[in-house]
């Protein structure tokens, strides 16, 4: 086999066919970049799922009168609240926080965003009781018994609060694999359509290839490689979109729920990581069309 | 070296065969006009020797080939042996004389050093030695036939195919075409011709088979066109 003529035929395809060539690559690198996507939203999720675990806390919210009042939680009804929640069954610790301490964390949370301290007052700030519980999922418990109680303004857990952001997470997720399911379809139909204009356009060759008894992998290999190509370069440019994508726009939006530790940052690595499958999935897809497409539509 | 034992071959879109029980055997070194109204056949025999067809009924021989049993993988090897050339020469526009002739070595993975060798001998056998950088555009009717011939030829195959090959030339470039092949021919090398020029065969004084209507009528050893006509 020689493989400096296969690659000039390749070469020589691809810029024949220049227009639907760049059409092939872009609508692989979209595909790509949106499956990308998905699966930097899922290592996000997996990260997150691995930071909160066993962290995850039901607070306990005072009403403005005990917050105002008792700073060290000696009068009643937070001391008894108090005595109440260490004595239920599955608590592990309780912390009391005043509204002071609150203040502070919540300064803490959100230095990045100096415009929303401003607009902070500590009045705003409830005392808190942070329980953390044995089990994280049984915050129901808690729930059912305190919330409503004299002294008690609400029960904010935030495993919930958590489980709604996972799924909007994961609805993200879904809506990116979706649309790159999609531009997939559009890619593969794009990848068999530049093929058999492909074959077309070198009929002539290939006849010629045919009669003087080259084998089917002469004739039919160049076709394969340029629609592989078209498939890498295609996956170099969705994941160069990545990059660009979270330097120039996801590093600045989450920029603060990263620094205060909310969400995990994505990194470069986190591409790094993703980016093997991506061209992996590039050349199988394009591959197995290209293959199917020179059985099924292409007389070679 | 080729022998057809009783083709018959009916293609889908007719009732009538394009070749009815046809057998015929060629020798080695033979020169063999194919002769024949339009729709006699002839462009079937000489597709079903390439296995660009399979007969309907029938054994095909070429060499050692079974050439209708075989395998779709051995089709390549047939071929290789086997040389064509056209009436519309097929040659690539884009490519120079001696690239077309190349190619031809290229696509079957002959190694760039025999390339670079055997090419240069080709087209000094079909007098094209000084033409080698020319396109085919750039080139007359004779010459670019004279080039399908150096790429039918350049691979040394057993049997030379040609399906009209004089039918776009002039009578004088005709001759030169056919004194061509009549030295491919002493090289040992099967010519079979499949031709409609009077003059060519009338002088050549060749084996003649004709056909009509899918049938062999006649098969003269120094034939000429027109008998008893």
């Amino acid at each position: 086999m020689r493989t400096s003529f296969v690659f000039s035929e390749v070469v020589t395809g691809l810029r024949r066919n220049v227009t639907m060539t760049i059409a092939m690559i872009l609508t692989t690198a979209i595909s790509l970049g949106l499956l990308g996507g998905g699966l930097l939203v899922v290592r996000m999720v997996d990260k997150m799922q691995a930071n909160y675990a066993g962290k995850l806390e039901v607070s306990v919210l005072l009403t403005n009168d005990v917050s105002a009042n008792d700073k060290d939680c000696t009068q009643q009804p937070c001391a008894g609240l108090r005595s109440q929640l260490e004595q239920t069954s599955g608590v592990e610790t309780v912390v009391f926080q005043n509204r002071d301490e609150g203040f502070e964390r919540f300064k803490r949370i959100f230095e990045a965003q100096p415009e929303l301290l401003k607009l902070a007052r500590p009045e705003a700030i409830p005392a808190t009781f942070r329980v953390k519980l044995e089990d994280p999922d049984r915050t129901d418990v808690i729930r059912q018994a305190f919330e409503g109680k004299p002294g008690v303004k609400a029960v904010d857990d935030q495993g919930k609060f958590l489980e709604r952001f996972f799924e909007g997470l994961n609805g993200l997720r879904d809506v990116a694999l979706i649309l790159a399911l999609i531009q997939a379809f559009a890619a593969l139909l794009l990848i068999s359509n530049t093929i058999q204009v492909s074959a077309f356009t070198r009929r002539v060759e290939v006849g010629i290839m045919r009669l003087v008894g080259a084998t089917r992998w002469y004739t039919q290999l160049p076709f394969l490689i340029e629609a592989v190509v078209a498939g890498i370069i295609g996956s170099v440019t969705a994941v160069a979109g990545l990059v660009l994508f979270k330097a120039f726009f996801l590093d600045r939006i989450t920029r603060n729920l990263t620094e205060s530790g909310i969400i995990p940052p994505i990194g470069y690595l986190d591409i790094l990581i993703v980016s093997p499958w991506l061209f992996l999935v590039a050349i199988v897809i394009s591959a197995t069309t290209g293959y199917v497409t020179l059985r099924l539509y292409v007389r070679l | 070296m080729i022998r057809l034992e009783h083709v018959s071959k009916v293609y889908k879109t007719s009732t009538r065969p394009a070749l009815d029980d046809v057998s015929v055997e060629m020798e080695k070194g033979e020169f063999v006009f194919l002769i024949g109204p339009s729709g006699s056949g002839k462009s079937t025999f000489l597709r079903l020797l390439l296995r660009e067809e399979v007969p309907t009924r029938g054994r095909v021989y070429v060499s050692n080939f079974d050439v209708a049993k075989m395998s779709r993988r051995r089709v390549p090897r047939l071929r290789q042996s086997i040389g064509c050339v056209f009436q519309d020469f097929r040659l690539l526009p884009t490519k120079t004389v001696a690239e077309n002739v190349a190619f031809a070595l290229e696509v079957i993975g002959k190694p760039r050093n025999t390339i670079v060798k055997v090419v240069p001998e080709v087209l000094q056998l079909v007098g094209l030695d000084g033409k080698e950088d020319r396109f085919p555009t750039e080139l007359s009717g004779g010459e670019q036939q004279r080039v399908a011939i150096a790429r039918a030829f350049v691979n040394r195959p057993l049997v030379l195919i040609a399906d009209e090959p004089t039918g776009n030339l002039d009578p004088d470039t005709s001759q030169d075409i056919m004194l061509l092949l009549e030295r491919i021919n002493r090289t040992g090398t099967t010519v079979i011709m499949a031709t409609h020029d009077h003059g060519i065969v009338d002088s050549m004084r060749r084996r003649v088979v004709e056909l009509s209507y899918g049938k062999v009528v006649r098969d003269d050893a120094r034939g000429v066109y027109g008998v008893g006509r």
